[in-house]
């Protein structure tokens, strides 16, 4: 078993297992999309209180898990980097990070086109705004550090301490609803029930899996990128990329 | 000094950084994470009646009052306990109905009455279409009806 | 069907600006973003090469 895994996280075999891997995720993202369009605009009904602008939640809560998940999993790789020296857990974290600030956005950009309309603001103050837009300060931060050290693997320990000191904003994020008062509401799914009826709940959710998948094809990528060219002088690259 | 030393000093010179911003961060957060003030605890003397503030609760049922000058508007604020009239002149949000939530950005007068510069709607988690809260409502209904049977 | 014609649809209940303009802008980014990726291999694998042919020649 230990075999094996040092097997996958050798930086040559995992080019190749991803290569193989990305069409898959990435279609699968796509058909998931189209069907999760489908369900929000042509299957899910129209909300008893907040008429058709309530369909952003099909949008706005998946950008929101993905923005929190993301960050954990960069944390998570941060750590194992840290803690066992491997090259590749690095490149993932580093991978992930432009796909979380993605999200981030998303969820903030549709959240003020929802907060418009149905509150009266754009933008609030509250415990749970205020926590999002400081993760999406903490993903450019964190790419900001990475970007300034030159040496990869200080840039790497560095970036990874970012990580995980920030990681505390994510409960944070995750509960401002429950332990403040907050403008913005309490969660639709809870381990006591989901309050939302089940056509809206479907599109909602298939609109977060189509979310994983392109961002674990994206992740795959952009992690294929920075593999050749941290390697770029092993024999196994100069072989990829030519004579 | 070591190269070694050198770099384990820029860390902490790092970490230090990072401490010291989250911490500003959690102070200036701190002073912002009571969003609102329910009117009990305005009633109980827990809200900065100083400056501006905001409270929260629900629109009071048969409260809301369009004034004969077509510009402002009165309403009460309540939490079922205690209750805060409001006057208000602007535009209120959609979600603004009797028996809904409310947030309300202003200052409190000597007389009592709150004057609104801000008026935020807050709904719940529930989604659902109409017939299904209509539903809902009816079950409710009959519900009371039976215990108070 | 839901929508009685394409200008129900687009208005969304007079909510469409907002409804609208979170699904495009949601599109374009991630539109942008796979662009971005595909263009950052290209020249990645670019500079390899002409680092590989540098050393050859050398």
């Amino acid at each position: 078993m230990a075999i094996n895994l040092y097997y996958y996280a050798s930086p040559a075999t995992f080019y190749q297992l991803s290569g193989k891997l990305i069409p898959w995720f990435g279609w699968s993202a796509a058909i998931l999309t189209l069907i999760g369009l489908y369900i929000s605009f042509f299957v899910a009904p129209t909300d008893f209180q907040q008429g058709e602008a309530y369909r952003i939640i099909f949008i706005h809560v998946p950008a929101a898990w993905m923005s929190m998940f993301i960050y954990l999993v960069m944390a998570f790789w941060g750590a194992i980097g840290l803690a066992f020296k491997t090259r590749l857990s690095f490149m993932m974290s580093r991978a992930l990070a432009p796909t979380g600030a993605l999200f981030t956005f998303v969820a903030l950009w549709t959240g003020a086109l929802w907060g418009k309309p149905m509150w009266g603001a754009w933008w609030v103050w509250d415990a749970r705004l205020t926590s999002e837009l400081i993760l999406l300060f903490l993903y450019i931060g964190i790419m900001a550090l990475w970007a300034a050290i030159d040496d990869p693997q200080r840039g790497d320990r560095a970036g990874a301490l970012l990580t995980l000191v920030g990681a505390i904003n994510v409960p944070i994020i995750y509960f401002s609803v429950k332990w403040w008062n907050t403008l913005h509401q309490g969660a639709s799914i809870k381990p006591s029930g989901t309050s939302m009826h089940e056509a809206m709940l479907a599109g909602m959710l298939i609109m977060a899996f189509a979310a994983w998948f392109y961002t674990i094809a994206v992740a795959l990528y952009r992690v294929r990128t920075l593999i050749i060219e941290r390697e770029r002088n092993s024999e196994w690259v100069k072989a990829l990329t030519g004579k | 000094m070591k190269p070694r030393h050198k770099k384990l000093l820029l860390i902490g010179i790092g970490l230090a950084g990072i401490g010291l911003i989250s911490a500003l961060v959690l102070n200036a957060f701190r002073s912002n994470l009571v969003f609102f003030f329910s009117p009990t605890q305005v009633a109980r003397g827990e809200a900065p009646t100083a400056k501006a503030f905001r409270i929260g609760g629900l629109v009071e049922v048969g409260s809301v009052k369009r004034q004969p000058d077509g510009i402002n508007v009165r309403f009460v604020v309540t939490d079922t306990a205690k209750s805060i009239p409001v006057v208000y002149q602007g535009i209120l949000p959609d979600l603004f109905k009797e028996g809904k939530g409310v947030v309300a950005e202003g200052k409190l007068g000597p007389d009592g009455l709150f004057t609104a510069t801000q008026v935020l709607a807050k709904h719940d988690e529930n989604y659902m279409p109409p017939e299904a809260a209509h539903a809902v409502e009816q079950a409710q209904k009959s519900q009371k009806t039976l215990v108070t049977e | 069907m839901k929508w009685a014609g394409f200008s129900q649809f687009w208005a969304m209940g007079g909510y469409g600006l907002y409804v609208w303009g979170s699904f495009f802008v949601t599109f374009a980014v991630i539109i942008l973003e796979v662009y971005l990726l595909k263009k950052g291999r290209v020249q990645t694998l670019k500079l390899l090469k002409r680092m590989r042919n540098f050393e050859n020649e050398a």
